[in-house]
């Protein structure tokens, strides 16, 4: 008989489920949330890794970069003899211009010298469109794919670019991806900016002569044998460089856009570690609630079972298979949908960093993780209600439970006696004497709320970090950027272009700061003694003064070098004559964004000995004659780069709303999930728990609207009840998070924003009022006859 | 009533258990007494009970309403258990069992039909018997149990689509499906009418002189008290006195 037919007990668990089938769809959707987040992270993650891993690997990406100012060819040989590089190559890279018919807005050409070694050269290109440049045809280039998109560039089209002054046309061979790229950002920048910024791949003969360089390299890229550390080789090369300007060699985790991937890795995995306990602690604590009361409910069919001799373990298995299917169902739903996520995700990043292919990992050890996840979820939801099932008396339960004990004690009616109806009293009592349950729905709302917050905060934080950088620090309207630090007189020529109304130059040198053992890449920056356009401002955005000798050390930076107030440390300047000399620290500063360091530009220059020079500066120019003042610019023979403040701006938000944002869509999506099912969850219980109160009071002769109030009412009661705990509960939550979400480059600031408080409210409010809603159809259908007799 | 085959089925088991001991005593009691909660608020449900039932026997246990019968009837079956006093099945003391102990004990050997019908509300008729028989060792058929109280047509009904009585009667034919060695019935007529009652009357007499099943009853129902071999009379937690019926009443001369 057994096998053939389902067990009478498992008759019962799928009827029960289906009984409260929109509750179990609710907690299996909350659960979803969670392992969807997770596959999703996971996926992309793995996805992402495997992909770069495998990139980098066919595409031979450099290990080991180190820039020079012309170091002659002959220095290759000595760097290929260096233990443990398996392969080096000399280049010539330099910035440009690109001169689009059209376009009034300077472009930044990054060039990079190809590979002369035709079998294995390091960071090789991919070759998505046309072909590889004619060895002979010395006007042929590669241009950088996202470049070519924006601008609806194609194969054998002409591409004028200007080179140290010297204005060039050359003819566009091919289009084309490079490991070197994926994170395409011009050099400074800040942001992705598809169409200000080429990159431009020619034969070392085109361009060697273009930069000065025959004969010579001014950058050396290296490959290193298997287990080979870099950091053991990096004193060689910067030996062997130093005679010939070297700057430092550094490994590819410095690499710019290796390092944004690199970011954006750490990111989602701690998003994904983060979030996924969140989100099962919120599972867990639905199932509980609702597996406790199906027990308190069932106190009777359990006592009868135990009476015909089911033992505890029997007893306890149903209910934890109760919960354990909701679970499954809701980690297959979460796992299939974060595949889906995970893809879709992969299809936005794809869009976003440049793959030659992208290889999306169906990691099937995934279905492990949302399996063991969610029996663990659903083993620590059921614990507490099963033991109770498994430590019921069968005698006990099975006696017909006493009418509720309702006091007039003045504790539990303190405050009612204000002039309420007695419908509010019902609410009121009936939360006032069960407390406990009352409160783990409250702090459930809350919870949900909590997420909620969180995520709006978030939000917040990002917009604040914008605001912060492109409204009150940066005030500028462009920013130019010289080749090289340039005489101060040259750049003040600036100002005599028609439009500009304030030129305010910088000076910045790129360094390694050396503390005891620990050593930065980085660099300083010279201001001027009262900026006015790029101020010099804390997190909270106060000014903070530049001391006229010594460092201004960002806080990070100073943690990074174990270095406080009054140390001196050591700073290898990578330009110039390359000095090494030890600054004071005289002040700390708490920033927002990246590492930077201060000194005023007179301090700096003189440290260098190079008076009076500056590396870009900052305009202020009248909104009317910005275009023209872009195309004027861009005949400035020293111009490396233009940015227009407002662009990049606008750059960051398509970033943010566009690229790897819409993650954070996502999350909030979930978070709405999960308030909406713990408050649908929370009505419900009390709907089942009411059932005969609401039918003794529809036959009364209480109408449909005045018996749900009872309901709706408690819920909306407790929803509000729940709001200040959620808005601890989120500014807790986010005070964690956005420490756990910074890193070097981002210190995720702490903001609360009152705003994001309401919208998270509004939020439970409005998942409240859902609740209500689809209770009182309940309401409305509930048969009085069968309400009396069941009890269920 | 019962079918042929059936009975020699289970009247062999039984004889089988009862062999090594032909007159032994189901239940032996002394001293029983349970105490609800402490102090002022205390309820002395049992105040010393001593009683014995021998196998095979049919008891009716009848007093006014609060006297200890459903507390005497829980204890005895395993499902609670006494504040002081021994208790013995066979010979098995029930006081001194563990709870792993007391389940195997109610999943061997015993039968409850309860005061309130208690049947699970989400399991149909059919299902509610199987329930029962999925964990004894040699039932009867869930439908064959169901056309025995009468309830043949109805087997796929759920409790919400069944009359009290019905109700009564599906717990009834759950109880005597896995054939118990006793049964406990509290109640067992106390929602039905006369015909039906009488009619459930009839399925425990033959239970109990076809297959020696030990019976015990609760009831209010004094007129019943003419079927049973022996009737204890109980007020206030305490045995006032045990009658021995000369001869035993058939079910259909009973009224009430
Ligand atoms: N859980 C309990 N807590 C306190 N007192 C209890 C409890 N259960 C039963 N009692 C009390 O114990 C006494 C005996 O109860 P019991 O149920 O055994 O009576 P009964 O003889 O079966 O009555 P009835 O004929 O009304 O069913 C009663 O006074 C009852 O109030
Ligand atoms: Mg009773």
């Amino acid at each position: 008989m057994i096998g053939m037919r389902m067990k009478a007990l498992d008759l019962k668990l799928i009827r029960d489920i289906w009984r409260i089938k929109g509750q179990a769809l609710a907690i299996s959707l909350v659960q979803a949330s969670g392992i969807a987040l997770l596959v999703m992270s996971l996926g992309m993650i793995a996805s992402l890794t495997e992909t770069m891993t495998a990139y980098y690997d066919r595409y031979r990406f450099a290990d080991i970069f180190a820039a020079a100012t012309r170091a002659p060819e002959l220095a290759l040989e000595e760097l290929r003899s260096i233990e443990g590089v398996s392969a080096v190559e000399g280049r010539v890279v330099g910035g440009g211009l690109v001169d689009i018919e059209g376009v009034d807005a300077p472009i930044t050409a990054q060039f990079v010298s190809r590979s002369a070694d035709a079998t294995a050269p390091l960071n090789d290109v991919h070759i998505v469109r046309g072909r590889a440049p004619d060895p002979v045809r010395g006007d042929e280039i590669l241009l950088l794919e996202a470049f070519a998109d924006a601008h609806g560039l194609e194969p054998g089209d002409s591409l004028p670019v200007t080179v140290y002054g010297a204005r060039r046309v050359f003819r566009i061979a091919g289009v084309a991806l490079s490991p070197e790229y994926v994170y395409a950002i011009a050099p400074g920048a800040l942001a992705v900016d598809d169409d200000r910024f080429a990159v431009i791949w020619a034969s070392y003969d085109t361009l060697a002569p273009a930069f000065n360089l025959d004969g010579a390299f001014n950058e050396a890229v290296f490959r290193l044998a298997r287990g080979v550390d870099a950091a053991r080789v990096i004193p060689e090369i910067d030996r062997i460089l130093a005679p010939y300007g070297g700057r430092g060699a550094y490994d590819n985790g410095d690499q710019v856009s290796n390092r944004f991937l690199s970011e954006e890795l750490r990111q989602l995995t701690a998003m994904a570690f983060i979030m996924t306990p969140i989100f099962m602690s919120v599972t867990i604590f639905l199932l509980n609630v609702v597996i406790s009361r199906m027990v308190q409910t069932e106190r009777e069919q359990i006592g009868l079972l135990k009476s015909f001799g089911y033992t505890g373990g029997e007893i306890g298995a149903h209910y934890a298979k109760f919960a354990l299917f909701i679970a499954i169902v809701g980690a297959a739903i979460g796992w299939l949908g974060g595949l889906y996520l995970g893809r879709v995700m992969t299809g936005i990043y794809q869009e976003y960093y440049r793959f030659p292919f992208l290889l999306f990992e169906t990691d099937l050890r995934t279905i492990i993780y949302a399996a063991g996840l969610s029996v663990l979820g659903a083993g620590f939801g059921a614990i507490t209600a099963v033991r109770a099932a498994v430590a019921l008396l069968p005698a006990e339960a099975m006696r017909p439970p006493a009418p509720e004990f309702f006091r007039n004690a003045k504790g539990a009616t303190k405050g009612f006696s204000l002039p309420l109806d007695r419908p509010t009293r019902m609410i009121l009592r009936r939360i006032a004497r069960r407390p406990f349950r009352s409160l783990a729905l409250v702090f459930g709302i809350a919870a949900a709320m909590g997420l909620s917050v969180m995520m709006q905060f978030n939000h917040a934080a990002i917009n604040h970090i914008l605001h912060a950088s492109f409204r009150v620090i940066d005030r500028s309207d462009m920013t130019v950027r010289f080749t090289e630090a340039i005489d101060e007189a040259a750049a003040l020529e600036l100002s005599k272009l028609d439009g500009v109304t304030h030129v305010e130059p910088f000076r910045d040198a790129a360094v390694i700061f050396v503390n005891g053992g620990k050593e930065h890449l980085g660099s300083i920056t010279g201001v001027t003694s009262a900026p006015t356009l790029n101020r010099v401002l804390d997190d909270e955005l106060r000014p903070a003064p530049v001391p006229e000798s010594g460092l201004l050390l960002s806080a990070p930076l100073a943690q990074l070098l174990s270095a406080d107030v009054g140390d001196e440390i050591e700073v290898r300047f990578r330009e110039g004559r390359r000095p090494t000399i030890s600054i004071e620290i005289v002040g700390l500063i708490d920033v927002m964004i990246g590492t930077p360091a201060y000194m005023s530009i007179e301090d700096l220059n003189a440290r260098l000995m190079e008076p009076g020079r500056v590396s870009g500066a900052y305009l202020s120019v009248a909104p009317d004659a910005r275009a023209a003042l872009q195309r004027r610019t861009k005949e400035i023979p020293q111009l490396a780069a233009i940015s227009v403040r407002e662009e990049v701006l606008t750059n960051f938000e398509q970033m943010l709303s566009e690229g790897p944002g819409v993650f954070r869509v996502i999350m909030t999506f979930f978070a709405t999930v999960i308030a909406v099912g713990v408050v649908y969850n929370g009505a419900r219980i009390t709907f089942a728990e009411r059932r005969h109160d609401l039918a003794s009071l529809r036959i009364l002769g209480f109408t449909k609207a005045e018996a749900g109030y009872v309901v709706t009412g408690e819920i909306v009661t407790l929803a509000i009840a729940a709001l200040p705990i959620g808005a601890v509960i989120g500014v807790l939550l986010w005070t964690y998070i956005s420490t756990a979400l910074s890193t070097e480059l981002y210190q995720v600031p702490t903001v609360y924003d009152p705003a994001g408080l309401g919208v998270a409210g509004c939020t439970v409010v409005f998942a409240a009022l859902v609740a209500s809603f689809l209770i009182q159809k309940d309401v409305d259908k509930l048969d009085m006859a069968s309400a009396l007799k069941a009890r269920d | 009533m019962f079918p042929g085959a059936l009975l020699d089925r289970f009247a062999e088991r039984r004889q089988a258990a009862h062999s090594q001991d032909p007159d032994g005593f189901a239940f032996r009691a002394s001293g029983l007494t349970k105490v609800y909660g402490d102090g002022a608020a205390a309820v002395h449900a049992l105040r010393g009970v001593d009683l014995e039932v021998g196998r095979g026997e049919l008891i009716v246990l009848l007093g006014p309403s609060g006297s200890g019968k459903s507390t005497l009837l829980n204890i005895l079956g395993g499902i609670d258990r006494a504040s002081a006093g021994v208790a013995f099945y066979e010979s098995a003391e029930l006081t001194a069992m563990s709870d792993r102990t007391l389940t195997a004990y109610r999943r061997r050997h015993v039968g409850f039909i309860f005061q309130f019908y208690n049947l699970m509300p989400s399991l149909s008729a059919r299902e509610n018997v199987d329930l029962v028989g999925e964990i004894a060792a040699d039932p009867m058929d869930a439908v064959e149990a169901l056309s025995l109280v009468g309830l043949a047509e109805r087997v796929n009904h759920f409790p919400s689509e069944l009359s009290g009585g019905e109700q009564q009667r599906v717990a009834i034919a759950r109880a005597i499906a896995k054939n118990p060695d006793v049964l406990f019935c509290d109640e067992p007529t106390g929602a039905l009418d006369s015909k039906t009652g009488i009619e459930v009357l009839r399925v425990l007499k033959d239970l109990n002189e076809r297959l020696s099943t030990t019976i015990l009853i609760v009831t209010h129902a004094a007129a019943t008290a003419a079927m049973a071999d022996r009737v204890m009379h109980f007020s206030d937690g305490r045995i006032r006195e045990v009658v021995t019926n000369e001869s035993k009443a058939d079910p259909a001369d009973i009224h009430w």
